[in-house]
């Protein structure tokens, strides 16, 4: 770990905030892909049985 | 050569996108953990700012992709409303809470430093005072897509909205060049040698952006086909409900 000095906070609080944003924008993006693509597959097969 | 309008077809579009994403994903989170671990760890304090130079890996990418998400959306925009392709508008769709994000880790992180710095969190300072009108812009635009049912009536009123926040994407990205006041720097990459960061820190910076960079593309190719589905996806329920 690199000696920060008087500006740790600032530093480590930055790259907290900005990891956590990141982090958080892909799983979101992540789960609604996943979720609507099994809906819509879930459709198309109903879809398709009924005719 | 076949056109770019060939991915106006929404299947197209997923097909390509799919054979791409896992590259993306993969190419991003290596640049990032490498980017991020050199700025971290491997390289030196400034002589003024200390040791809160290392944020510039985080703020100077995040800030470049809020300005250039926006552009981008503008893009999409303008071609939704000449051309009236689908995936266009849900691609500027998707790309908003991207750039929402990117905005506020500029904000965020550019507070974290200005107080040490500056010894204080906020100045109205153009460039600061126009990334926050972009950001209440990302807002608003997100809303509005969120308010309006009809999909078409929503990329119609959005796109207006996206041409009208350009002029704020593009000051945020301008104003420390002709805006000679307020506490904000100039840009910190430039052609210019004199006026570009020290080597030691650019290196591991371009990297970072290039993270930056594929990130937004994975994420904007990924959302854009959710979008794209989830269209669909009303599509079919609507037939369903019209049929029952």
């Amino acid at each position: 770990m690199p000696d920060l000095g008087k500006y740790a906070e600032a530093v480590l609080s930055s790259y907290a905030v900005s990891l956590v944003l990141l982090i958080i924008l892909v799983a979101l993006s992540w789960r609604r892909a996943v979720r609507i693509k099994s809906a819509l597959r879930e459709i198309e097969e109903r879809q398709k049985k009924d005719g | 050569m076949s056109s770019i309008w060939v991915y106006a077809n929404p299947k197209k579009f997923i097909d390509t996108t799919d054979r791409f994403l896992p590259a993306l994903a993969v190419m991003s989170v290596s640049c990032l953990v490498v980017g991020l671990v050199w700025g971290f760890f491997f390289t030196p304090d400034d002589f003024r700012q200390g040791s809160t130079v290392k944020i510039i890996y985080l703020h100077v990418p995040a800030a470049l992709m809020a300005i250039n998400a926006w552009l981008m959306m503008l893009v999409a925009s303008i071609i939704w409303i000449v051309r009236r392709h689908h995936v266009s508008a849900r691609a500027a769709r998707a790309a908003a809470p991207v750039g929402v994000v990117m905005t506020l880790i500029a904000l965020a992180t550019g507070a974290l430093w200005g107080q040490p710095m500056w010894g204080t969190w906020w100045a109205w300072d153009p460039r600061l005072t126009s990334f926050l009108i972009l950001f209440l812009f990302y807002l608003g635009y997100i809303a509005l897509w969120e308010a309006i049912e009809d999909a078409d009536t929503a990329a119609d009123l959005t796109s207006i909205l996206c041409l009208v926040g350009s002029v704020f994407a593009l000051l945020s990205r301008y104003a420390v060049n002709f805006w000679n006041q307020g506490l904000h720097q100039g840009a910190s990459l430039s052609l210019d040698k004199e006026e570009n960061v020290a080597d030691v820190f650019y290196f591991p910076l371009l990297v970072c952006i290039a993270g930056f960079v594929l990130l937004f593309i994975a994420l904007v190719f990924l959302r854009t086909q959710t979008e794209i589905r989830a269209r669909r996806m009303r599509a079919l329920m609507a037939r369903d409900r019209m049929e029952a």
